[in-house]
């Protein structure tokens, strides 16, 4: 398993019910079925995704976050709100985390690091905009049209007054590095954090 | 199987009837002693009895779902896309029952079968069905079959009512119900549509208050209306454009009122055609029992308080441009399943063709539901 599904399994309870944006071919929700009696929907847009999320038996609904947010979701009604790699994807991050939030008592949420020494270096030298394993797309096809840094993020924690649980960082295979610990915003590639409203 | 039939088809199939001797208490408050349901079944049953899936059918559908009843038919069965070896209900690993719902005119007990307390037909002394009365049936049927409890409950529009009423009827007899194109409850406007309808068949002169088969006459003409307003609802803009556009069936206008576009022509070929075939009485019937659907009534109106007995899980599928049971439909039924905690999975499948997108195969609605289909079957064995 990716080592990024692997630290947010372990942030889930058993019988939590959660729900997952973004959920892809549904791996983690199934995994957490499985593995952790977790309940609980993922939202989807691609139709090959949706497709296999049903054979699988992950509930997966089509609901695109841009045009239909979280609006048909209670307040609450989740124990978590998963986001991997699509923060950065949808127009209004700030309010999609608001409705994370509003809908999930935690959230968790990964994103790459647009503070990543390689893009640093590469815009700097090249004077191009960036790509790398975490980032591969031009910048006029790219879908990640609201890129931002590790302290961009906490800024905007910060300033909502949303804390951080945890935060775990890992390279662009996903993989656990000490040097990426050592100095997240320039040598992370990708983060995983653990964030909430309730006073923790 | 003989070559003249396709290789994907489930080949030559027969119905049977089958009489129920209790009798059934309706919504209305009036009992039938007893009554009769065509059926037919495709596939067999396991030894468990895990593997049944019951299709429920739309306003004017019948129990003849997939195959040909004889080599000489021009059609087979009104859901034959989806029902069959290899297809999304896949016949090689269900077993597929279909019937005729009660009220209907393909044989079960209806306005047109005769009454066994006074050996006349029915006709409007027929007692007014309701969903709930048609899952309530087709829980006897299951009884009779042996079928404690269906792989999954299927229907479209209509049928899809009767899927979302099994779940809260019988909460333990369902483990999948999918929801096809339909609705909670019709809209004011979808009710302006039937009323319509009905109008056009009881101002016939023909209907003679639905004691027309004492008359030995028909109310064709109303029957013809209903079918023709009723079928421009199951059609899109778009593809009544792109099937008939502006076309005439002559090079000039004449300048009277016969039929001149070819959109006309065609929906009086339809009517017609419907008018001799079906009964005008269960067609009333089967529009009340649209209108009067709504699960949430009792609850104040709160889907998900109505949902709260259910224990299966659900696949919701809209179509894009099915403006008769729009998408929002599907969407507010899948809001009130998610806010009552239920399994549910919900896609809108892109279709040009209107509500009856949900009888014709897209490769993304084939996949989708073969995909869940298939997942079902695996999880009861089959």
């Amino acid at each position: 398993m990716r080592a990024d599904l692997e630290i947010i399994q372990q942030w889930v309870q058993p019988g939590h019910h959660v729900l997952d944006l973004g959920c892809g071919d549904g791996t983690l929700l199934h995994f957490l079925q499985q593995e952790r009696s977790a309940t609980g929907f993922g939202l989807e847009i691609n139709p090959d995704h949706i497709t296999t999320c049903m054979g699988k038996g992950v509930a997966v609904i089509e609901q695109n976050l841009d045009t239909q947010g979280l609006e048909n979701f209670d307040d609450g009604m989740f124990d978590i709100v998963l986001m991997t790699q699509a923060l950065q994807a949808v127009r209004r991050p700030d309010k999609v985390i608001d409705e994370m939030l509003r809908v999930g008592r935690e959230g968790i949420v990964t994103f790459p690091n647009f503070a990543h020494w390689r893009l640093r270096w590469g815009l700097t030298l090249s004077g191009r905009m960036p790509e790398s394993d975490a980032l591969p797309y031009k910048w006029y096809n790219t879908p990640n049209i609201r890129l931002c840094t590790f302290k961009d993020f906490e800024a905007l924690c910060r300033q909502k007054g949303i804390s951080i649980k945890s935060r775990r960082v890992v390279d662009g295979q996903h993989q656990n590095s000490w040097l990426a610990r050592l100095w997240p915003n320039l040598l992370g590639e990708i983060a995983i954090y653990r964030i909430t409203r309730e006073n923790t | 199987m003989p070559d003249s039939l396709p290789s994907d088809s489930l080949g030559l199939v027969s119905p049977q009837t089958i009489h129920f001797g209790a009798p059934i208490e309706l919504a209305c408050g009036q009992t039938l002693e007893s009554y009769d349901l065509v059926v037919e079944t495709y596939g067999k049953l396991n030894a468990d009895a895990s593997n049944a899936v019951l299709i429920c059918h739309a306003l004017s559908g019948h129990h003849h779902a997939a195959g040909y009843h004889t080599l000489d038919d021009k059609k087979p069965g009104w859901w034959d896309s989806c029902i069959g070896p290899g297809k999304p209900i896949d016949t090689n690993r269900f077993y597929v029952v279909s019937l005729n719902n009660l009220g209907g005119c393909h044989g079960s007990s209806g306005p047109s079968s005769v009454n066994p307390a006074t050996g006349k037909l029915y006709g409007p002394d027929f007692p007014v069905i309701t969903v709930a009365d048609w899952v309530k049936s087709q829980a006897q049927l299951a009884d009779h079959l042996g079928i404690q409890q269906w792989a999954a409950v299927v229907g479209g529009s209509l049928g899809g009512m009767q899927a979302l009423q099994w779940s809260l009827d019988y909460p333990d007899r369902v483990r999948h119900a999918v929801v096809i194109a339909s609705t909670p409850r019709l809209t004011a406007q979808n009710i302006a549509f039937n009323e319509v309808a009905r109008q056009a068949i009881t101002s016939d002169r023909e209907f003679f208050e639905g004691r027309y088969y004492d008359a030995d006459t028909l109310p064709r003409r109303g029957l013809m209306l209903a079918r023709m307003v009723g079928h421009i609802t199951y059609l899109s803009d778009a593809s009544m454009g792109e099937k008939f556009g502006r076309e005439l069936r002559e090079e000039a206008y004449k300048f009277g009122y016969d039929a001149e576009f070819q959109v006309e022509s065609y929906l009086r070929y339809q009517g017609e055609r419907f008018s001799e075939s079906f009964d005008a009485n269960t067609y009333l019937l089967m529009t009340r029992a649209l209108d009067y659907f709504d699960p949430a009534y009792e609850f104040g109106g709160d889907l998900a308080k109505a949902l709260a007995p259910a224990q299966c899980e659900y696949l919701v599928l809209s179509f894009s441009t099915d403006w008769r049971f729009s998408p929002a439909r599907s969407e507010e039924m899948v809001n009130a399943m998610i806010s009552a905690r239920k399994k549910v999975s919900y896609a809108e499948i892109d279709a040009p063709w209107g509500h009856d997108a949900f009888l014709i195969p897209t490769p993304r609605y084939t996949d989708v539901f073969t995909a869940y289909m298939d997942r079902v079957a695996r999880e009861v064995g089959a």
